[in-house]
């Protein structure tokens, strides 16, 4: 059998609810022990380089902060993908990755809002300011809000995936915003240190733990999205249960 | 306030952050796992997960 095919192959597999959940069982002890590996280096190297000689200790904010930006964007990256997965391949557990990603996206954001605020009070002098990047990631954290909000104001399931797709999809525009903001405008928050076309311009000292906290948190990230999907599927499952017995009950002396 | 203050509340903030989505994670799955075991318990399973029915004429 030829690769691609093979690939294709497994990714059909994994449209089985059941065969997911079997392959999550199978993986995710691994996947969080090497998360946890990850951190214990990355925190190690985080507090072990020296500091910056203008930032002075207050960089190491950056390995928790740029981590978590990061991930805040690839969280509705996955939610896109999903979507897109909802919306043109009908794949069954598209939905379920949408919504699983949603609440861990929200709280990646959140950190790397908090964290943002206090790496600025020291080194801006302020907390806040409405500058371009700081107020997408915001709008940002809004979004992921009122998507979770959605997920749970809609009963029909079907109709609650279609409209959950094409509001993530419209929402996908802020992405690019938030990744350009600060080329485009004036901000206050640095440009792009790391992700840039002529190489990184950080230090190797600062770029080391910075590379190991992101792989650390992207795995992070990976895990709790495979736990959570599982609780989603087991949570739809239920529904589906719950639904069957009551009709079954409803029917003359018909039993759960 | 000290820089340390500032690095000591984003770790802490952080850890906070992700112990609450792990923790989460897992009463959810707990909670889940238990309702469906209670949902079994009365009766109502899958229908994969019941005992096959009987086939009819095919040999």
């Amino acid at each position: 059998m030829n690769e691609p095919s093979l690939v294709i192959r497994k990714f059909s597999d994994l449209a089985n609810p059941t065969r997911f959940l079997a392959l999550v069982a199978r993986v995710w002890p691994w996947m969080a022990g090497m998360t946890i590996c990850l951190f214990a280096l990355g925190l190690y190297l985080a507090f072990a380089t020296v500091g910056d000689y203008q930032q002075g200790d207050t960089v190491r904010i950056m390995y928790v902060h740029v981590p978590a930006a990061w991930l805040s964007m690839m969280g509705y990256s996955v939610m896109a993908v999903s979507a897109l997965g909802t919306l043109v391949w009908r794949h069954p557990l598209a939905d379920v990755s949408a919504r699983a990603a949603a609440p861990i996206g929200a709280c990646f954001t959140f950190v790397a809002l908090v964290t943002g605020s206090l790496w600025g009070k020291p080194m801006w002098g302020t907390w806040w300011v409405w500058d371009a990047r700081l107020t997408s990631v915001f709008v940002l954290f809004l979004m992921y809000l009122g998507l979770i909000a959605l997920n749970r104001a809609m009963d029909d399931p079907t109709r609650a995936a279609k409209v959950g797709a094409v509001l993530i999809l419209v929402g996908f525009i802020n992405i690019p915003i938030i990744k350009f903001s600060v080329e485009w405008w004036n901000t206050l928050h640095q440009p792009a240190s790391v992700i840039r076309l002529d190489g990184p311009t950080i230090d190797a000292e600062f770029l080391r733990p910075l590379l190991v906290m992101a792989a650390a948190f992207t795995l992070l990230f990976l895990t709790l999205h495979a736990l959570a999907m599982r609780n989603e599927i087991l949570r739809r499952r239920i529904a589906v249960l719950r639904r069957h017995a009551a009709r079954a009950a409803g029917r003359p002396g018909g039993a759960a | 306030m000290s820089h340390a203050f500032y690095v000591a509340v984003s770790y802490a903030a952080t850890f906070a952050t992700v112990a609450g989505l792990v923790l989460w994670v897992w009463l959810d799955h707990r909670a889940r796992r238990r309702e469906l075991e209670q949902l079994e318990a009365a009766g109502v399973r899958r229908r994969s997960a019941r005992p096959a029915a009987k086939s009819g004429g095919q040999p």
